[in-house]
């Protein structure tokens, strides 16, 4: 008698047409241990990139290569169990945070901020990789970048009063994203022009999945440039912005 | 206001809203939203409160202001005094020990239910242990018709969610033969379209009818699409047998999601219009979630418990198949961890049940909450010994479209076999016929012939 049921060798061809975890076939009525185990490990890296912290030292040692001062900073949630429950926190610098940019007024076109979000993982792993695309590209077209910001326990929205207190005309602010369960190293890139405290999602731009095996960084330095020339021109960001999405496409 | 006094330390509550936020066992989202009780002692002072409180008191003061919200205006004016005659005369706590009691029946338990306001039934649930919502759960029974029965007691449904990034129909299709296969898709074969335009709703509705057809399969289908879209693909004559929409229980909350009352009375008319049904002529789909109206900003200082039972009212007005809580959906903000998903779903059950609904959960949780599947097996048994109508069924529990964990095709076996429950009658009959299950229920290896896998029989 055999122990796994296995599924028919149609279905298991299905799978050719989906990521989704069919034809598994069954132990008695459940999961395989097999495939019970693949999705415990799925959910072990998702969680471990939830708890990951951002690799301060590596990072400001990595974008030194940019030539632009790095700034740390600091959300108003404490620690990552705040972070979680208080997204208000998240979205907003605590006060040392906000004294340490306070003598920045020097005007600039781009703010560019870092911040772990979900996914420290995501950053540890391709911020770097991505900057090395897009930094050149938005010098070649004559944007003055400001100071690069790290921030920790971060959320998207403190990247519109970063950007604001650096006198910055745009805010990128690249997070990491919610871990899925095949992708725990997804940045997000979240774009406002104009950007000031209080702003919402309409307001923004977004591009989603970018890492090596997803929006690979020469794609998604494209389209993030593609929007930053868009914004500046039309002098807006959001959702009137997303209406030529079209242009967009891959 | 309300006040309770322990050891000379006086409670106040400024009004019936406040009383239900404090009594409400804890969660992130009433803390994020500033409304829960400041201590466990507050917290007990509240429900000690409201448990004295009649029921009578919430056909006079409202939550929200009548004036303000088409739903209060629903609760108000649509109250049945009739249903709710045998209980007027109990407060809360009255209501909680009736509830419980021997002498309370399932026909007396439907008898009441349009009595009882999403209120009442809130603030009790506030004062119910788990195991009280489960046990007062258990006695009510809701039966829903379409192509199938769903509900009936001793019976357990499952809703086939074959959902994939781009829509991709033989993707799609591999997913609803794989859940067939093991017994899946009772309640509904349910897809989470990635986009709302039209015409790829339509595709997905057509190849869901096609297969339906050909292997003539006493289920229903469902694109979840928003229900403006639903109206236009029915008028354009595609083949919707349910009409689906997300609802909330505040009317700001409604209106950020594009709806309103007026909306669904329209879509409710032309789904009815198409009498597809060949059982009933239940044609609605409503989903839901603790949390929704605070994240719309639409709370008005509401518990989020609270504002869920009010989504309730506006579900019963349509006579839904199936109503589901997406439970976990909404992340840690809102229910942090397992124990809070666990004791909101069964609270969602236990509320959504008494007003009459044929209720089923989505027994779910994200990557950033405080959840795993343990937390989920624990979930997902109790609501099968507390009735629930029915859970999702999707390929490994991993949503793939929208990034979340739900419930297996095999979690649905599990429950069957542990609690002895059984598929819809109509659809049991099938499985058996198809060879899928045999007379005891038992699932079969079926082999490469089968018409499911591209045989001939």
């Amino acid at each position: 008698m055999k122990k796994v049921i296995k599924s028919a060798e149609q279905l298991i061809a299905l799978q050719e047409f989906t990521a989704a975890r069919i034809a598994i076939g069954r132990a008695g009525t459940s999961i395989p241990l097999k495939q019970s185990l693949a999705f415990k490990l799925a959910h072990a890296h998702a969680r471990d990139a939830v708890y990951s912290e951002l690799d301060i030292t590596c990072l400001t040692d990595q974008l030194k290569q940019f030539d632009l001062p790095v700034l740390h900073l600091h959300s108003m949630a404490g620690y990552r169990e705040q972070y979680l429950q208080r997204p208000d926190f998240g979205r907003k610098l605590n006060e040392e945070s906000i004294l340490h940019l306070a003598d920045h007024t020097q005007a600039n076109d781009i703010a560019i901020i870092i911040a772990d979000g979900l996914s420290a993982t995501a950053i540890n792993s391709n911020v770097i990789g991505l900057l090395e695309v897009l930094i050149p590209t938005l010098r070649s077209a004559g944007l003055k970048l400001a100071d690069i910001t790290l921030v920790e326990q971060g959320r998207v929205a403190i990247g519109d009063e970063i950007a604001s207190a650096l006198n910055a005309k745009l805010s990128l602010i690249l997070i990491g994203e919610r871990p899925g369960l095949s992708s725990a190293d997804s940045i997000g890139a979240y774009l406002t022009y104009a950007p000031i405290p209080g702003l919402t999602d309409e307001s923004r731009n977004c591009i989603s999945n970018i890492r090596p095996k997803g929006l690979s960084y020469k794609q998604a330095s494209k389209k993030i440039f593609y929007l930053v020339q868009e914004a500046f021109r039309r002098k807006l960001s959001g959702v009137e912005l997303k209406d030529n999405a079209g242009l967009l496409g891959e | 206001m309300y006040r309770h006094t322990i050891k000379s330390k006086v409670y106040q509550f400024a009004d019936l809203k406040d009383l239900l936020a404090k009594a409400s066992p804890c969660r992130s989202g009433d803390e994020l939203a500033g409304v829960c009780a400041a201590t466990y002692e507050e917290r007990v002072a509240a429900q000690i409160t409201l448990a004295d409180v009649p029921l009578k008191t919430f056909l006079n003061e409202v939550v929200i202001p009548y004036e303000k919200d088409e739903i209060t205006r629903l609760i108000i004016d649509t109250h049945n005094t009739e249903a709710f005659e045998p209980i007027s005369h109990l407060t809360v706590g009255d209501f909680c020990d009736w509830l419980l009691s021997d002498h309370t029946t399932t026909e007396t338990l439907q008898q009441i239910s349009a009595g009882i306001t999403p209120e009442m039934a809130a603030a009790v649930s506030k004062l119910m242990r788990n195991q009280d919502l489960i046990a007062v759960a258990k006695k009510c029974e809701v039966v829903t018709r379409f192509r199938n029965t769903i509900g009936l007691t001793g019976h357990f449904s499952t809703r086939l969610q074959p959902n994939h990034p781009t829509d991709n129909p033989k993707g799609v299709a591999a997913s609803i033969i794989d859940g067939l296969l093991y017994g899946s898709g009772d309640a509904v074969i349910g897809i989470n379209p990635a986009t709302d335009s039209p015409a790829a709703v339509a595709n997905l509705l057509n190849l869901i009818d096609t297969l339906r057809q050909q292997f003539d399969i006493p289920t229903q289908s469902c694109v979840l699409s928003h229900i403006t879209t639903t109206i236009q693909l029915i008028n354009e004559g595609a083949p919707v047998d349910l009409c689906f929409q997300s609802i909330a229980g505040t009317e700001k909350t409604n209106s950020s999601f594009g709806i309103d009352m007026a909306l669904l009375d329209e879509a409710y008319a032309a789904t009815l219009s198409l009498n597809r049904g060949t059982v009933g002529n239940n044609v609605m789909y409503f989903e839901t979630g603790q949390g929704s109206s605070l994240s719309a900003n639409a709370n008005f200082g509401v518990d989020q418990q609270t504002c869920e039972a009010r989504a309730y009212a506006v579900a019963r007005k349509y006579n839904p198949l199936l109503v589901n809580t997406v439970v976990g959906f909404i992340g840690p903000e809102y229910l942090y961890d397992g124990k809070q998903i666990i004791r909101a779903a069964l609270e969602d059950h236990f509320c959504g049940k008494l007003l009459g609904l044929s209720m089923g959960v989505d027994v779910c949780y994200t990557n950033h909450a405080e959840a795993d599947q343990d937390d989920m097996d624990n979930l997902l048994t109790l609501l099968g010994v507390a009735g629930c109508s029915f859970i999702m069924g999707v390929p490994g529990s991993d949503d793939i479209m929208l990034n979340y964990q739900s419930t297996s095709f095999h979690d649905a076996l599990y429950l069957r076999k542990v609690l002895g429950l059984r598929p819809a009658p109509e659809f049991e009959l099938w499985l058996m016929k198809q060879g899928i299950i045999d007379d005891k229920g038992n699932l079969l290896s079926v082999n490469a012939a089968h018409g499911l896998l591209g045989g001939k029989g």
